[in-house]
Protein backbone atom coordinates (compact mmCIF):
# COMPACT_ATOMS: atom_id res chain seq x y z
CA UNK A 1 0.00 0.00 0.00
CA UNK A 2 1.49 3.33 -1.02
CA UNK A 3 0.53 6.97 -0.56
CA UNK A 4 -1.93 6.84 -3.46
CA UNK A 5 -3.75 3.88 -1.93
CA UNK A 6 -3.89 5.62 1.43
CA UNK A 7 -5.33 8.70 -0.23
CA UNK A 8 -7.98 6.63 -1.98
CA UNK A 9 -8.97 4.85 1.24
CA UNK A 10 -9.14 8.04 3.26
CA UNK A 11 -11.11 9.89 0.60
CA UNK A 12 -13.60 7.11 -0.06
CA UNK A 13 -14.37 6.57 3.62
CA UNK A 14 -16.00 9.98 3.45
CA UNK A 15 -18.33 9.12 0.63
CA UNK A 16 -18.60 8.46 -3.08
CA UNK A 17 -20.49 10.71 -5.49
CA UNK A 18 -23.80 9.82 -7.05
CA UNK A 19 -23.38 11.13 -10.61
CA UNK A 20 -22.97 9.74 -14.11
CA UNK A 21 -19.17 9.29 -13.93
CA UNK A 22 -18.27 9.16 -10.23
CA UNK A 23 -14.87 7.51 -10.64
CA UNK A 24 -13.89 10.25 -13.05
CA UNK A 25 -14.87 12.88 -10.49
CA UNK A 26 -12.99 11.27 -7.59
CA UNK A 27 -9.97 10.49 -9.77
CA UNK A 28 -9.74 14.16 -10.66
CA UNK A 29 -9.61 15.12 -6.97
CA UNK A 30 -6.88 12.55 -6.36
CA UNK A 31 -4.78 13.40 -9.43
CA UNK A 32 -5.41 10.00 -11.02
CA UNK A 33 -7.10 8.84 -14.17
CA UNK A 34 -10.45 7.15 -13.93
CA UNK A 35 -8.97 3.79 -14.96
CA UNK A 36 -6.10 4.08 -12.47
CA UNK A 37 -8.58 4.65 -9.67
CA UNK A 38 -10.70 1.69 -10.72
CA UNK A 39 -7.63 -0.57 -10.98
CA UNK A 40 -6.39 0.51 -7.54
CA UNK A 41 -9.80 -0.09 -5.96
CA UNK A 42 -10.00 -3.52 -7.51
CA UNK A 43 -6.55 -4.42 -6.17
CA UNK A 44 -7.40 -3.16 -2.66
CA UNK A 45 -10.57 -5.25 -2.66
CA UNK A 46 -8.79 -8.31 -4.07
CA UNK A 47 -6.02 -8.24 -1.46
CA UNK A 48 -8.45 -7.72 1.40
CA UNK A 49 -7.33 -4.22 2.41
CA UNK A 50 -10.91 -3.17 1.73
CA UNK A 51 -13.74 -5.43 2.82
CA UNK A 52 -16.37 -3.52 0.87
CA UNK A 53 -16.95 -0.74 -1.61
CA UNK A 54 -20.47 0.47 -2.26
CA UNK A 55 -23.59 1.59 -0.40
CA UNK A 56 -23.61 0.62 3.29
CA UNK A 57 -27.14 -0.19 4.31
CA UNK A 58 -28.53 0.15 7.80
CA UNK A 59 -29.97 -3.25 8.72
CA UNK A 60 -32.54 -1.97 11.15
CA UNK A 61 -33.91 0.57 8.70
CA UNK A 62 -34.55 -2.31 6.33
CA UNK A 63 -36.69 -4.11 8.88
CA UNK A 64 -34.06 -6.48 10.20
CA UNK A 65 -33.11 -6.88 13.83
CA UNK A 66 -29.70 -7.03 15.47
CA UNK A 67 -28.42 -7.65 18.92
CA UNK A 68 -25.16 -8.15 20.77
CA UNK A 69 -25.12 -10.96 23.32
CA UNK A 70 -22.58 -12.66 25.54
CA UNK A 71 -22.12 -15.86 27.55
CA UNK A 72 -19.74 -16.99 30.28
CA UNK A 73 -18.35 -20.24 28.95
CA UNK A 74 -16.39 -22.57 31.22
CA UNK A 75 -12.90 -23.10 29.75
CA UNK A 76 -13.43 -26.84 29.35
CA UNK A 77 -16.62 -26.28 27.35
CA UNK A 78 -15.33 -23.47 25.16
CA UNK A 79 -15.03 -25.44 21.93
CA UNK A 80 -18.34 -27.22 22.42
CA UNK A 81 -20.20 -23.97 23.13
CA UNK A 82 -18.50 -22.28 20.17
CA UNK A 83 -19.77 -25.06 17.96
CA UNK A 84 -23.34 -24.77 19.23
CA UNK A 85 -23.50 -20.99 18.92
CA UNK A 86 -21.82 -20.91 15.52
CA UNK A 87 -24.28 -23.48 14.22
CA UNK A 88 -27.07 -20.89 14.30
CA UNK A 89 -27.31 -19.13 10.95
CA UNK A 90 -28.64 -16.08 12.83
CA UNK A 91 -25.21 -15.66 14.44
CA UNK A 92 -23.32 -13.31 12.13
CA UNK A 93 -20.20 -12.80 14.23
CA UNK A 94 -18.77 -14.50 17.27
CA UNK A 95 -15.67 -13.37 19.14
CA UNK A 96 -13.66 -14.71 22.03
CA UNK A 97 -12.90 -11.95 24.50
CA UNK A 98 -10.63 -11.61 27.43
CA UNK A 99 -13.27 -11.37 30.20
CA UNK A 100 -15.48 -13.54 32.42
CA UNK A 101 -18.07 -12.98 29.69
CA UNK A 102 -15.74 -14.63 27.24
CA UNK A 103 -17.88 -15.15 24.15
CA UNK A 104 -19.64 -12.28 22.39
CA UNK A 105 -21.81 -12.71 19.35
CA UNK A 106 -24.00 -10.64 17.07
CA UNK A 107 -27.37 -11.93 15.96
CA UNK A 108 -29.00 -10.69 12.79
CA UNK A 109 -32.54 -11.76 11.98
CA UNK A 110 -35.46 -10.66 9.87
CA UNK A 111 -37.62 -9.73 12.87
CA UNK A 112 -37.15 -8.75 16.54
CA UNK A 113 -39.13 -11.83 17.56
CA UNK A 114 -36.59 -14.15 15.92
CA UNK A 115 -33.86 -12.57 18.05
CA UNK A 116 -35.62 -13.67 21.24
CA UNK A 117 -36.37 -17.11 19.83
CA UNK A 118 -32.76 -17.64 18.83
CA UNK A 119 -31.43 -16.47 22.20
CA UNK A 120 -33.81 -18.86 23.96
CA UNK A 121 -32.65 -21.72 21.75
CA UNK A 122 -29.00 -20.89 22.48
CA UNK A 123 -29.70 -20.90 26.23
CA UNK A 124 -31.48 -24.18 25.96
CA UNK A 125 -28.79 -25.90 23.87
CA UNK A 126 -25.80 -24.56 25.83
CA UNK A 127 -27.35 -24.50 29.30
CA UNK A 128 -25.73 -21.09 29.77
CA UNK A 129 -27.29 -17.75 30.63
CA UNK A 130 -27.26 -15.44 27.63
CA UNK A 131 -26.70 -11.77 28.40
CA UNK A 132 -28.70 -9.91 25.79
CA UNK A 133 -27.44 -6.39 25.16
CA UNK A 134 -29.49 -4.85 22.37
CA UNK A 135 -28.71 -1.24 21.77
CA UNK A 136 -31.02 1.15 23.57
CA UNK A 137 -29.61 4.09 21.71
CA UNK A 138 -26.98 4.64 19.06
CA UNK A 139 -24.90 7.78 19.44
CA UNK A 140 -22.49 7.32 16.63
CA UNK A 141 -21.62 4.84 13.94
CA UNK A 142 -19.00 5.94 11.56
CA UNK A 143 -16.04 3.78 11.12
CA UNK A 144 -13.30 5.87 9.59
CA UNK A 145 -9.75 4.74 10.02
CA UNK A 146 -6.88 6.85 8.76
CA UNK A 147 -4.93 4.66 6.34
CA UNK B 1 -40.61 2.41 3.51
CA UNK B 2 -38.78 0.42 0.83
CA UNK B 3 -40.56 -0.57 -2.33
CA UNK B 4 -39.71 -3.45 -4.61
CA UNK B 5 -37.49 -1.29 -6.81
CA UNK B 6 -35.47 -0.15 -3.80
CA UNK B 7 -35.09 -3.77 -2.79
CA UNK B 8 -33.88 -4.71 -6.26
CA UNK B 9 -31.28 -1.95 -6.07
CA UNK B 10 -30.16 -3.22 -2.66
CA UNK B 11 -29.85 -6.73 -4.07
CA UNK B 12 -27.93 -5.50 -7.09
CA UNK B 13 -25.45 -3.59 -4.93
CA UNK B 14 -24.99 -6.13 -2.18
CA UNK B 15 -21.64 -7.21 -3.58
CA UNK B 16 -20.67 -3.57 -4.01
CA UNK B 17 -20.70 -1.01 -6.80
CA UNK B 18 -19.60 -2.10 -10.26
CA UNK B 19 -16.02 -1.09 -11.02
CA UNK B 20 -16.86 0.40 -14.39
CA UNK B 21 -16.74 4.07 -15.38
CA UNK B 22 -20.53 4.43 -15.19
CA UNK B 23 -21.51 2.19 -12.28
CA UNK B 24 -25.06 3.50 -11.86
CA UNK B 25 -25.70 3.01 -15.56
CA UNK B 26 -24.44 -0.58 -15.21
CA UNK B 27 -26.89 -1.24 -12.36
CA UNK B 28 -29.69 0.39 -14.34
CA UNK B 29 -29.09 -1.86 -17.34
CA UNK B 30 -29.15 -4.90 -15.12
CA UNK B 31 -32.51 -3.88 -13.64
CA UNK B 32 -34.14 -2.40 -16.73
CA UNK B 33 -34.17 1.11 -15.27
CA UNK B 34 -32.39 4.34 -16.12
CA UNK B 35 -29.23 5.59 -14.41
CA UNK B 36 -31.31 8.56 -13.29
CA UNK B 37 -33.75 6.26 -11.48
CA UNK B 38 -30.91 4.49 -9.70
CA UNK B 39 -29.22 7.73 -8.64
CA UNK B 40 -32.46 9.29 -7.46
CA UNK B 41 -33.32 6.28 -5.32
CA UNK B 42 -29.80 5.93 -3.89
CA UNK B 43 -29.87 9.59 -2.85
CA UNK B 44 -33.34 9.19 -1.35
CA UNK B 45 -32.22 6.13 0.63
CA UNK B 46 -29.20 8.08 1.81
CA UNK B 47 -31.43 10.94 2.97
CA UNK B 48 -33.63 8.54 4.91
CA UNK B 49 -30.67 6.85 6.58
CA UNK B 50 -31.31 3.51 4.90
CA UNK B 51 -27.91 3.98 3.30
CA UNK B 52 -25.48 5.23 5.92
CA UNK B 53 -22.98 6.20 3.27
CA UNK B 54 -21.53 5.07 -0.03
CA UNK B 55 -17.85 4.32 0.19
CA UNK B 56 -15.15 1.89 1.27
CA UNK B 57 -14.86 -0.22 4.40
CA UNK B 58 -11.25 -1.01 5.25
CA UNK B 59 -10.06 -4.09 7.11
CA UNK B 60 -8.76 -2.65 10.41
CA UNK B 61 -5.97 -5.15 10.71
CA UNK B 62 -4.68 -4.55 7.19
CA UNK B 63 -4.35 -0.86 8.00
CA UNK B 64 -2.32 -1.74 11.08
CA UNK B 65 -5.06 -1.25 13.67
CA UNK B 66 -4.36 -4.24 15.86
CA UNK B 67 -5.93 -2.88 19.04
CA UNK B 68 -9.67 -2.86 18.53
CA UNK B 69 -11.14 -2.62 21.96
CA UNK B 70 -14.66 -2.58 23.23
CA UNK B 71 -14.57 -0.07 26.07
CA UNK B 72 -17.50 -0.30 28.46
CA UNK B 73 -18.51 2.23 31.09
CA UNK B 74 -20.85 2.44 34.05
CA UNK B 75 -22.43 5.87 34.00
CA UNK B 76 -25.73 7.18 35.38
CA UNK B 77 -28.56 6.18 33.02
CA UNK B 78 -29.92 9.72 32.92
CA UNK B 79 -26.55 10.99 31.65
CA UNK B 80 -26.10 8.47 28.82
CA UNK B 81 -27.56 10.66 26.07
CA UNK B 82 -25.44 13.67 26.80
CA UNK B 83 -22.25 11.74 27.48
CA UNK B 84 -22.81 9.23 24.69
CA UNK B 85 -22.95 12.05 22.17
CA UNK B 86 -19.70 13.48 23.46
CA UNK B 87 -17.88 10.16 23.51
CA UNK B 88 -19.16 9.35 20.01
CA UNK B 89 -17.68 12.57 18.73
CA UNK B 90 -14.12 11.60 19.71
CA UNK B 91 -12.39 10.88 16.43
CA UNK B 92 -11.03 7.48 17.49
CA UNK B 93 -14.46 6.17 18.54
CA UNK B 94 -16.16 4.35 15.68
CA UNK B 95 -19.37 3.32 17.42
CA UNK B 96 -21.01 4.34 20.63
CA UNK B 97 -24.13 2.77 22.12
CA UNK B 98 -26.27 2.78 25.22
CA UNK B 99 -26.94 -0.86 26.15
CA UNK B 100 -28.63 -2.49 29.15
CA UNK B 101 -26.75 -3.45 32.30
CA UNK B 102 -27.00 -6.96 33.75
CA UNK B 103 -26.46 -6.45 37.44
CA UNK B 104 -24.57 -7.48 39.38
CA UNK B 105 -22.15 -9.09 36.90
CA UNK B 106 -22.34 -6.46 34.20
CA UNK B 107 -22.74 -2.89 35.45
CA UNK B 108 -21.75 -1.22 32.18
CA UNK B 109 -24.26 0.71 30.09
CA UNK B 110 -22.15 2.73 27.64
CA UNK B 111 -20.16 0.96 24.93
CA UNK B 112 -17.54 2.71 22.78
CA UNK B 113 -15.36 0.94 20.22
CA UNK B 114 -11.83 2.28 19.92
CA UNK B 115 -9.14 1.50 17.38
CA UNK B 116 -5.40 1.97 17.63
CA UNK B 117 -2.18 0.70 16.14
CA UNK B 118 -0.40 0.18 19.45
CA UNK B 119 -1.02 -0.30 23.13
CA UNK B 120 0.14 3.16 24.09
CA UNK B 121 -2.37 4.82 21.76
CA UNK B 122 -5.26 2.73 22.96
CA UNK B 123 -4.41 3.42 26.61
CA UNK B 124 -4.33 7.09 25.76
CA UNK B 125 -7.74 6.88 24.08
CA UNK B 126 -9.25 5.18 27.11
CA UNK B 127 -7.78 7.89 29.33
CA UNK B 128 -9.38 10.55 27.14
CA UNK B 129 -12.81 8.94 27.44
CA UNK B 130 -12.38 8.65 31.22
CA UNK B 131 -11.44 12.33 31.42
CA UNK B 132 -14.47 13.30 29.38
CA UNK B 133 -16.80 11.27 31.62
CA UNK B 134 -15.16 12.68 34.76
CA UNK B 135 -17.17 12.09 37.90
CA UNK B 136 -19.92 10.29 35.94
CA UNK B 137 -17.59 7.34 35.41
CA UNK B 138 -18.39 4.74 38.05
CA UNK B 139 -16.32 1.98 36.51
CA UNK B 140 -14.99 0.74 33.20
CA UNK B 141 -13.42 -2.18 31.45
CA UNK B 142 -11.89 -2.88 28.04
CA UNK B 143 -12.49 -6.11 26.20
CA UNK B 144 -10.14 -7.00 23.39
CA UNK B 145 -11.07 -9.74 21.03
CA UNK B 146 -8.66 -12.63 21.34
CA UNK B 147 -10.03 -14.80 18.55
CA UNK B 148 -12.60 -14.60 15.77
CA UNK B 149 -14.86 -17.62 16.22
CA UNK B 150 -17.22 -16.78 13.38
CA UNK B 151 -17.49 -13.99 10.87
CA UNK B 152 -19.98 -14.22 8.06
CA UNK B 153 -22.16 -11.97 6.08
CA UNK B 154 -25.74 -11.84 7.15
CA UNK B 155 -28.04 -14.67 6.42
CA UNK B 156 -30.41 -12.95 4.08
CA UNK B 157 -28.87 -11.80 0.88
CA UNK B 158 -30.08 -8.29 1.49
CA UNK B 159 -28.34 -7.96 4.78
CA UNK B 160 -24.94 -8.86 3.42
CA UNK B 161 -24.71 -5.31 2.15
CA UNK B 162 -25.33 -3.81 5.56
CA UNK B 163 -22.92 -1.40 7.01
CA UNK B 164 -20.09 -3.46 8.40
CA UNK B 165 -19.88 -1.00 11.22
CA UNK B 166 -23.26 -2.11 12.47
CA UNK B 167 -21.92 -5.55 13.05
CA UNK B 168 -18.35 -4.55 13.76
CA UNK B 169 -19.58 -3.54 17.17
CA UNK B 170 -18.35 -6.92 18.23
CA UNK B 171 -14.99 -6.86 16.52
Amino acid sequence: MDEVDRNIINTLQNGFPVCAAPYHQVAGQLGLTELELIARLKALLDNGTLTRFGPLYNAEQMGGALTLAAVKTPADRFDEVTKIINSFPEVAHNYARDHALNMWFVLATETPRQILQTLAAIEQQTGLTVYNMPKIKEYFVNLKLEA
Amino acid sequence: MLDSTDRKIIQATQAGLPLTPEPYQAIAEQLGLTAGDIMKRLLAMQDKGIIRRIGVVPNHYKLGYRFNGMTVWDIPDEATDELGQKVGQLDFVSHCYHRPRHLPEWPYNLFAMVHAKNREDVDNQIRQIAELLGGFNHGCDVLYSTRILKKTGFRSSEKSACDQSVIDQAT
